[in-house]
């Protein structure tokens, strides 16, 4: 590497930076798209299939209920991980991901136990979303309040 | 004991016995498949839980070694060695099943090359046989540094891949036959280049590997060319490129002689990216295959430098830099 003649602890990082592959950004999002946007797509038919029986707002609640069910029990198949190894983001963000993010730290300290294992440590990977999110929507209220809305 | 200049010794009489390893079913798929005394078709190894299938590998390959050495278990005077799990529980649990004294050892994944330098250290105190062994399994690794199995995560390209499996090692201070011999080592210190990214281990030990081998070549007064190969833990395919640059900077062209027994442990399919990580990595490597490429005569002399990243969970969220350590041993035949 002609620019760093001398690698020293200081330049370290930065040689390492450059030679280290980097993740393919474009390929990244064409496949978080393309998953994200199928899971988006399933989702929808299940609220137009929920229509014909319930109001717009059961049947988004139902689909929602639905969806989440479908990532727990992939999950449990052990397939859901596969997806996310590609889909990144895309099966991440929508509800499934969070189904996901619930149900593996479940199966997986089942070992320990339903209290010390199951229990405590089910919201390990869910559980900063959670509290961010709960969190930032009472900030957001308060301001709402104050600044009027 | 002789004590050679600053970190380097010398045994005079440290007798690789025989070695013995047990292996996952990923890794007899890879590169090195066949070369395993036992491949596990099931990576719970028949366990209700995956720390205990670690442990029952970890209970064969001692008893395995001890068999295919020929000795009974009441011939070993000390078991030296670890695992990557807090508190070590693999090797430790393991041993309640053993006569022998037990010296419970962690640096990371230069735990092999450890336990092969203090099992030496032993021989040379009175000791007559010593096990010596080290070992990871993939689930039981991922939960403790990273995520949940089951978690959809995109993995960063500079990740590696958990080894499964353990491997060990009989030393005696006596060998009838003619056998490969430990004959010198180089201790190695921790050294910090602060690299932050956990996933970017091969990085973060890189110039601790050269370090330890920079300084084995001094201490010793020999040089790359003395050596028919120079086998590093795991450092994976970048962590390796580094040291390559870093030794070349020192001096030393390491290029025609070095292996990484991580990176060479799978096949490019099996998306390990920079290739495979853990103790067993170093482990699996030498006992597997290179005490049979020494005794075949395919190689003289070889260098093992394990290669060990010292972080923990705790450390990286707590915001703090990833220490690495290097362990050298030279095996001749």
């Amino acid at each position: 590497m002609e620019k760093y003649c001398e690698i020293t602890k200081d330049n370290y990082k930065s040689y390492v930076f450059e030679k280290m592959p980097k993740s393919s950004h474009w390929k990244n999002m064409f496949w978080a798209f393309l998953i994200g946007g199928t899971i988006c797509v399933i989702g929808q038919a299940f609220i137009e299939l929920y229509k014909l029986w319930f109001s717009i707002e059961d049947a988004s609640v139902l689909a929602s209920g639905t969806m989440v069910l479908i990532a727990a029990i992939l999950t449990g198949l052990g397939v859901y991980d596969n997806i996310g190894r590609f889909a990144g983001a895309g099966s991440t963000i929508p509800i499934t991901g969070f189904s996901n993010a619930v149900v593996s730290p479940a199966l997986e300290f089942r070992s320990e136990g339903y209290i010390y294992g199951v229990g405590a440590k089910m919201f390990l990977v869910a559980g900063p979303v959670i509290v961010n999110g709960v969190t930032i929507s009472v900030i957001i209220a308060i301001l709402t309040l104050i600044f009027g809305g | 004991m002789d004590y050679y200049k600053k970190r380097t010794l010398t045994f005079p009489n440290s007798y690789v016995i025989d070695g013995y390893t047990v292996a996952g079913p990923k890794e007899n798929d890879g590169r090195y498949k066949g070369f395993f005394d036992l491949a596990l078709e099931d990576d719970m190894f028949g366990q209700n839980t995956f720390e205990r299938a670690e442990r029952k590998m970890f209970e064969h390959a001692i008893d395995g070694v001890i068999g295919k050495a020929n000795l009974t278990n009441a011939d070993v005077d000390a078991l030296v060695g670890g695992d990557l799990l807090n508190q070590i529980i693999s090797m430790s649990f393991s041993a309640r099943k053993q006569h022998a004294g037990f010296l419970g050892l962690y640096n990371a994944c230069a735990t092999f090359a450890e336990s092969l330098i203090v099992g030496s250290c032993l021989l040379n105190n009175g000791l007559e046989n010593v096990v010596c062994i080290a070992g990871s399994h993939f689930s039981t690794a991922e939960r403790q540094y990273r995520y949940p199995l089951e978690l959809g995560v995109l993995r960063s390209p500079v990740t590696q891949w958990t080894a499964t499996g353990v491997g060990a090692t009989v030393l005696s201070n006596q060998c009838e036959t003619s056998t490969p011999k430990v004959t010198r080592a180089t201790i190695g210190r921790v050294v910090d280049y602060g690299i932050m990214d956990a996933n970017n281990m091969g990085a973060a030990m890189a110039p601790s590997a050269c370090d330890t081998l920079v300084t084995f070549f001094k201490d010793t007064e020999t040089s790359p060319d003395d050596y028919d190969a120079i086998f590093t833990g795991d450092l994976g395919k970048l962590g390796s490129d580094i040291l390559l640059d870093l030794t070349k900077q020192e001096g030393y062209d390491i290029s025609a002689k070095q292996h990484d027994c991580g990176a060479s442990l799978y096949w490019d399919e099996q998306q390990t990216y920079q290739g495979g990580s853990g103790a067993a990595c170093s482990a699996l490597v030498f006992n597997g295959v290179l005490l049979g490429r020494l005794r075949k005569g395919e190689y003289k002399r070889i260098l093992l430098a394990g290669t060990g990243a010292l972080m923990s969970p705790t450390t990286s969220f707590q915001g703090d830099s990833i220490p690495a350590i290097t362990h050298l041993v030279e095996v001749c035949f």
